[in-house]
């Protein structure tokens, strides 16, 4: 979709800058005058915010790095003083413990879109790809994020996950204590986690630059998941999706500044308000809610290290589905069968989520009668999830018979020529 | 690389100098890279200072019969707990075939050791020339590390199915001879090297 650029200098100076270092060009074709499907619904508005929460994280981590102290003796205490003494430290730390949800929250919106438009075909498999890399720093930088406070949760939540690579055979001892820098999580861990942790946004903002770059290429998939195929299926991206992101993120940031003012401690854990203890372990260790349903998967293997292998493979498979999912047709919307298996697959990740926050063998409510405790639940949907990518995806595409679809976007917008008053295809 | 070598350089000649300049610039490159990348990687092994505090002595003249206490030895929690004569009793009264981890896990025996009782206690301890020390303490004195060998959380003491520790993060059970005997952790508790230096000194490390 990258034709010829449209940018023409006007001024006798970005007539000067153009020949010599064309970014105002790039810029131009990449947000203003890029031509994007005319059908976007609001589902499309999360890269948009995510690019918000990724600058609004940078900035309010810059902030707090210059008043946190990477050190076991004074790190929790100076998280404290953020919050109690700093001019509007309360407010920056708050919006950075908050934006790290809300950050996750938005990636899960963006990822259940994609899987469900099919955004990961051909020819958008590397894009898919670069996102799963994204996600993937994304954990690892919300994981070493949670540590620096050095609470009873950033330590424990440390030493269960570095404890984690100690199940493989032979290098697992080693690579662990490489990591510690010790004989356990200790202040060296404490160190080289922060300086981790910093450096991760910028790799993030990095590969974002990628994932743009292979959005740019062959453009934008759709709710039809139908390519373009003339300039009517298009608008330039400003003012219509410039102008609709903009709503979609001043909305985001509605729901983003109620937990900042009324409810900052609600995604956190409170035991993480006990300095950390290498004597005793919380009686429930849980990470983060963005975190459970892997924690589930892990839990519901019995022998530890295809327990780790097994949550690796549930994000490592991702990296994989484009070439998994065999059918033709890229959106669900036309896709009968994908869609229930899709809404089952919604639910398991969420039902995972839950297993993982609860202590394995707790009944679940309502059928613990019949002998259905948390460990059993994430094992039964953990099957799922994994057939959702190795059986069901797989084999839909022979099977399933997928229902009409419009000939152009231009038609799934604005109705057939044959038909002069046509009508409003209904919303998503 | 290799073709250009064939191609006999740049003139159908013999192999040219510039082709030797670019192998070696490149060999060098490879090896040079290599022996720049190690020294970036080592940094984050423990440091020469972590490694040198390497031992605890632990006061065992006033843990009574049925005591435990905590310490720290190598910045880790280790459990050192006089066990009662029940105790002991139990432990022993195992048949180490059916254990999940048959392995004694000692550092004092090295690999290998059946994980009877003796080879777990403070009986595989070394004594410092001169001392001298009950055998019945040997054999009641249980050091091990407090860190469940699932995933490091430390485990609650006399609790679980074998009224020993139990570990509160994924549900494992310990026997009073901190042997894995139910749940995920693979391994038994680990017994750290350990010498008594004096009649009421019990150095780990």
């Amino acid at each position: 979709m990258s034709g010829p650029s449209t940018y023409e200098p006007k001024t006798g100076f970005t007539k000067w800058l153009d020949a010599r270092l064309p970014i105002v060009r790039l810029g131009w074709d990449s947000f203003v005058d890029f031509p994007t499907p005319r059908n976007l619904n609001y589902w499309y508005t999360f890269g948009g915010i995510l690019t918000v929460c990724l600058m609004i994280q940078i900035i309010t981590g810059i902030v707090l790095a210059m008043h946190y102290v990477p050190h076991i003796d004074h790190a929790f205490a100076s998280v404290q003083r953020i919050d109690r003494d700093v001019n509007y430290g309360w407010l920056i730390r708050s919006i950075h413990a908050v934006g790290a949800s809300m950050f996750f929250l938005a990636v899960y919106m963006h990822i259940f879109r994609g899987l469900y438009y099919g955004s990961y075909k051909a020819p958008r498999e590397l894009l898919w790809i670069l996102g799963v890399v994204i996600y993937l720093l994304m954990m690892a930088a919300a994981f070493l994020g949670y540590v620096l406070p050095w609470g009873q949760m950033s330590y424990w939540g440390a030493m269960v996950i570095t404890n984690l690579l100690g199940a493989f055979p032979l290098v697992g001892g080693p690579i662990t204590e490489w990591l510690w820098g010790g004989f356990s999580v200790g202040n060296a861990t404490l160190n080289r986690f922060f300086s981790l942790h910093y450096l991760i946004p910028f790799l993030i903002a990095g590969v974002v630059g990628l994932h743009i770059w292979a959005l740019h290429v062959p453009g934008n998939n759709n709710p039809t998941g139908i390519e373009v195929k003339s300039n009517r299926d298009t608008l330039p991206f400003h003012p219509y999706y410039t102008s609709k992101d903009g709503f979609a993120i001043v909305l985001f940031m509605v729901i983003f500044a109620f937990f900042v003012f009324y409810w900052p401690d609600a995604l956190g854990h409170s035991d993480n308000f006990i300095p950390a203890d290498p004597l005793v372990t919380p009686a429930l260790i849980v990470p983060e809610w963005y975190l459970l349903p892997f924690y589930a998967i892990l839990r519901a293997v019995p022998d530890k290290l295809g327990g780790v292998l097994l949550m690796f493979g549930a994000i490592g498979i991702l990296f994989v589905l484009p070439w998994l999912d065999t059918s033709k047709v890229r959106s669900m919307r036309y896709r009968p069968l994908a869609r229930w298996f899709f809404g089952f697959f919604i639910v398991a990740c969420l039902g995972l989520g839950w297993a993982g926050a609860e202590l394995p063998d707790t009944p679940v409510p309502g059928l613990g009668a019949i002998g259905v405790d948390f460990l059993l639940l994430g094992r039964v949907l953990t099957i799922y999830y994994f057939a959702y990518f190795l059986v069901i995806l797989p084999i839909l595409g022979f099977v399933e018979k997928p229902s009409e679809r419009p000939a152009s976007i231009e038609e799934s917008v604005l109705g057939s020529k044959s038909k002069p008053a046509p009508a409003a295809v209904p919303a998503e | 690389m290799t073709e250009a070598v064939e191609n006999t350089g740049a003139h159908g000649q013999e192999p040219s100098r510039r082709d030797f300049i670019y192998i070696a610039t490149g060999g060098a490159l490879a090896v040079g890279g290599a022996f720049t990348i190690w020294p970036f990687i080592d940094q984050m092994n423990p440091a020469a200072d972590t490694l040198a505090l390497a031992s605890t002595e632990v006061n065992i003249a006033e843990l009574e019969e049925g005591q435990e206490i905590t310490v720290i030895y190598r910045e880790r929690p280790h459990f050192v707990r006089r066990r009662t004569a029940a105790e002991v009793e139990a432990a022993r009264d195992v048949n180490i075939a059916a254990l999940p981890d048959r392995d004694a896990r000692n550092f004092n025996l090295g690999d290998g050791a059946p994980a009877t009782d003796e080879n777990r206690s403070a009986m595989t301890a070394e004594i410092a020339e001169g001392v001298e020390i009950e055998d019945a303490l040997r054999a009641s004195l249980l050091v091990t590390s407090a860190n469940c060998t699932h995933l490091g959380c430390v485990p609650t003491e006399g609790a679980g199915d074998y009224g020993a520790w139990f570990c509160p993060c994924h549900g494992s059970h310990y026997d009073t001879s901190g042997r894995i005997r139910r749940g995920p952790a693979p391994e038994n508790l680990s017994v750290p090297v350990m010498t008594f230096t004096s009649a009421s000194v019990l150095r780990l490390g």
